[in-house]
């Protein structure tokens, strides 16, 4: 084919992942004919970031993590391209252009390309080794540091951080976490909680430095030390950034789309240029709850989000409008679990807030529930089980619980699957 | 995709005994000790009714989507199967489904869901009072689904009706070497006889009087024989066009033996021309000719038995089907078609009609079912070289109240009204019931 010659497709997608693949599988539902490629920018299969960890402990191997393989897009009859990397996007001329100068045109267009680890600017952290998680070669490169680290610094406890974290800690490595919040996972679980797994991670002997922050990183040698704000020094043969994500659209500069947090989407995921949609880490997810609680980044989120999209290029009639983030997270951590599920209640809740928690005190399992006027905002849980895919459910429909709250917080998984039973199924 | 079996379950028919969650532990375990239950059984206290948590199957399994190592992935046999091998236990499946179905277990260490026992439900057959059921009818939608549809895409029936699934199903599996003959009534309303000089049907179709369909299907299954050509004469009739005004012709073809398939759609009444009373209705029925008024309560007789009627003509085949029970109806209609190589088969259909017995259009195949379960239309069959067999247990029925309060015709029924139907039910069932004891029919009869 010559360079030149101008591809278009019906429907393009930039991005095959979570987003990317269910927005994929949304047009064909609808749309059998229509073209439609998707671009990816990596040499291999998609990877979910979230099998990750499980690379880096080496539970898994680089085989048999891929999300999809190449036949499952052959058979959905999708133009699946790989080493694809979008530079620009034209809107006005409806087309792309990708690193090698092909351009591609499209009818509709998806942005699907997720988000890039954040770098917080640290003095001297530009100038040394470190590592950060993303992709599967990140993943590769810290698993085979991390045997050999001795001393690692993991800088932020979100769910990154405390799974690598674990996962260096298991292959023998001296870990410090410095989170410059007062607690591990903020967001997803209250200080209570936080406790609980902090002392998990004691126990395996993780040094845990909360509402710490590190000022300065320097070389030694191949490896560096940190700095912290008291002036203490750790030294770190392996350091992890895992100080969050900002979405992946530098691609998009000078394109006309609108870019807050992330790309600006409305409830079908539409950006603000015709004909361009977007889903998943690239943008920015508008609360549930219509609050600051923070929304996206999350992987139920990008595949809800994908979908809707899917359908609304499409033209599906049973679209509907994308009802907001909402807080997830199974964690499981050295063999024990912790779900969470929605929001905790803020600092300054009124009468019409109602928390319920039982345990959380030397007791082996914690469980706190949260309700504004009787309906669930949250359900928190360590060591307790319950369906978080009902309580989500129950969110989202505003249920109003009544007495059943008491139920609940006793037995979540049964009493959840009581609502759920008369409810919906 | 095609269709695929499902567990399905009747909370009115649970009494959470817990047998399918132990049965469920036991076949789920494989180093003896049990296993957590892939089906959960809960009490709701407020209504005192159970619930159900266990894997649905879904058509676009949710869990499969969230899932970030692709472990998990809807089969062709219908069951969203977990890989052991590519799981890592990050439970986010858990967040993704609403129902319950894949869940952590902490005695083995992983997720675990329902996948149908391989196609033998161990929580189905230990089930003792038919809350939970393993329904299999998806395989013969497939199977006959492949077959060519004979009856036009558009029809004219009233929403929710069966009578589309009767004959499109029907036609399918008698297939296109067919004369089919529609009296008037809602089969021709329906369509089969086209409209604007278009053909309804893929087969030669003919609309032959209210009285003489039989008398017509004779002449042109004797002809065609004549001319050495062997296809089936088939009729789908009304109940009126069947068994009042079309009676003494119905009755001489099965006398004489003709080689006849005569389906009976039977909607108890007139319903087309604005649902006058049959011979079919029931008693206490409103219909327009049977009104509720200061004096009047609906239908004073007693509706005749036809099927019966039409066994005791010692037929080829005679048999009553349900479009609840589709796999019961198929076998039958495989039995007759075959016995109308013979001689004369009768095949009679249950069909609730929704505008004139006035229910929802959702609910026809509830209503049918409940007419079933409630022994208000018994399932049977008779074959002339084995007698009446009952084709599902019936000596435990529930109340008929449960089938007349689902529908509006029977608003007004009084206590009175109610056990006298209720007592001719249990008659009904009883005359039935004795003669499949005595393996009748076949000498009484033959
Ligand atoms: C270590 C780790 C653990 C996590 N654990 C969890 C968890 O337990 N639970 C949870 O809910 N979430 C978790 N997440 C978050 C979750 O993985 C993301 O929310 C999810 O992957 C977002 O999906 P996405 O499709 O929007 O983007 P991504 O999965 O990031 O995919 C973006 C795709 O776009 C492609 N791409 C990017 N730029 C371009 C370009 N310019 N041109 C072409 N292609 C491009 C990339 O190659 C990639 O395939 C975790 C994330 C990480 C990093």
């Amino acid at each position: 084919m010559e360079r030149s010659a101008q591809q278009r497709f019906d429907y393009v997608v930039v991005g095959a992942s979570h987003a990317g693949i269910e927005a994929l599988r949304a047009i064909r539902a609808h749309d059998g004919d229509g073209s439609v490629a998707v671009l990816d920018r990596e040499v291999r299969l998609p990877v979910s970031p979230t099998v990750l960890p499980y690379v880096v402990s080496g539970k898994r191997g680089e085989d048999g993590i891929a999300l999809r393989e190449r036949r499952w897009f052959d058979e959905l009859r999708v133009d699946y391209r790989q080493q694809a990397r979008v530079t620009a996007v034209d809107s006005a001329k409806a087309s792309l252009s990708l690193g090698d100068g092909v351009e591609i045109g499209y009818g509709k267009l998806l942005l699907a390309t997720g988000a890039t680890p954040a770098v917080p600017p640290i003095d001297g952290l530009a100038a040394v080794r470190y590592h950060v998680l993303r992709t599967l070669d990140d993943a590769l490169a810290l698993r085979d540091a991390g045997r050999s680290a001795g001393r690692a610094v993991v800088l932020g406890a979100g769910l990154v951080g405390m799974h690598a974290a674990e996962n260096l800690a298991r292959v023998g490595a001296r870990v410090t976490i410095v989170e410059m919040r007062d607690q591990v996972l903020p967001g997803y679980f209250d200080a209570t909680a936080a406790a609980r797994i902090e002392a998990v991670f004691r126990r395996h002997g993780v040094e845990i430095l909360t509402g710490r922050r590190i000022e300065q990183v320097v070389a030694r040698g191949d490896a560096s030390a940190v700095a912290l704000d008291g002036g203490e020094l750790r030294d770190a043969g392996l350091l992890l950034v895992a100080a969050g994500v900002r979405p992946d659209v530098a691609y998009l500069a000078g394109s006309g789309i609108a870019v807050g947090r992330g790309v600006v989407v409305d409830a079908f995921m539409r950006t603000t240029v015709p004909n361009v949609w977007a889903a998943g880490d690239v943008v920015q997810t508008a609360s549930f709850f219509g609050d600051t609680t923070p929304a996206g980044g999350i992987l139920p989120d990008a595949v809800e989000q994908g979908r809707t999209a899917g359908m609304s290029m499409a033209g599906d009639p049973a679209v509907t409008a994308y009802p907001g983030g909402v807080p997830l997270n199974t964690y499981g951590f050295f063999g024990r679990r912790a779900l969470s599920v929605g929001r905790d209640a803020p600092a300054d809740a009124g009468p019409d807030w109602e928390v319920l928690v039982r345990g959380g005190t030397g007791s082996e399992d914690y469980l706190k529930i949260v309700l504004r006027e009787g309906r669930l905002q949250g359900v928190f849980g360590v060591d307790v089980l319950f369906d978080p895919g009902i309580m989500w459910e129950l969110i989202l429909r505003r249920v109003e619980l009544g007495a059943r709250a008491a139920a609940l917080l006793e037995n979540p998984e049964d009493a959840g699957r009581v609502l759920m039973s008369g409810l919906w199924r | 995709m095609s269709a695929t079996p499902t567990i399905a379950f009747d909370a009115a028919r649970c009494d959470g005994c817990g047998e399918c969650m132990k049965a469920c532990q036991v076949a789920k375990s494989d180093d003896g000790r049990p296993a957590q239950s892939r089906i959960r059984i809960v009490r709701d206290d407020e209504t005192g009714s159970w619930g159900i948590a266990q894997c649905r199957q879904c058509g676009d399994p949710r869990c499969a989507s969230v899932c970030p190592a692709a472990a998990l992935a809807k089969g062709g046999d219908g069951v969203v199967a977990w890989d052991a091998g590519r799981c890592v236990n990050c439970l986010i499946c858990t967040a993704g489904c609403t129902y319950g179905g894949i869940a952590f277990s902490a005695a083995e260490g992983h997720v675990v869901k329902c996948d149908q026992c391989a196609g033998a439900p161990q929580c189905v057959a230990a089930c003792r009072r038919g809350a939970l059921r393993y329904v299999t009818a998806a395989k013969l939608y497939n199977r006959w689904g492949e077959l060519e549809d004979l009856f036009v895409p558009g029809l004219g029936g009233c929403q929710g009706c069966n009578t589309e699934l009767i004959m499109r199903h029907a036609l399918r599996r008698i297939g296109p070497n067919t004369v089919l003959a529609t009296p008037p009534g809602c089969i021709p309303g329906m369509g089969s006889v086209g409209y604007n000089g278009m053909l309804g049907c893929k087969v030669p179709v003919f609309h032959p009087l209210l009285t003489n369909t039989a008398s017509m299907l004779t002449g042109i299954r004797r002809q065609f024989k004549r001319k050495g050509r062997d296809v089936t004469a088939l009729a789908l009739a009304g109940d009126g066009g069947a068994g009042d005004v079309g009676f003494q012709s119905l009755s001489g073809a099965a006398e004489r033996g003709e080689q006849i398939l005569f389906v009976c759609v039977d909607n108890e009444g007139y319903m087309n021309t604005g649902a006058q009373r049959s011979g079919s209705t029931t008693y206490g029925a409103w219909t327009a000719t049977t009104p509720i008024g200061e004096a009047a309560r609906g239908k004073t007789q007693e509706a005749k038995n036809l099927p019966l009627l039409m066994m005791w003509h010692g037929c080829e085949y005679v048999a009553t089907a349900s479009t609840a029970f589709m796999e019961d109806f198929y076998a039958k209609l495989e039995a007759a078609l075959d016995a109308s190589g013979r001689g004369f088969a009768y095949l009679h259909l249950y069909s609730p009609c929704t505008s004139g017995w006035r229910f929802p259009s959702a609910a026809n195949v509830e209503v049918a079912r409940k007419a079933v379960e409630t022994n208000f239309a018994v399932l049977w069959e008779y074959r002339r070289s084995h007698g009446l067999r009952l084709s599902r247990d019936i000596d435990e029925p529930a109340p008929v109240v449960d089938y007349l309060k689902l529908l509006g015709k029977f608003g007004h029924l009084d206590a009175a009204q109610v056990a006298h139907i209720q007592a001719h039910v249990d008659r009904q069932a009883q005359v039935l019931r004795e003669l499949a004891r005595a393996g009748c029919g076949a000498d009484a009869v033959g």
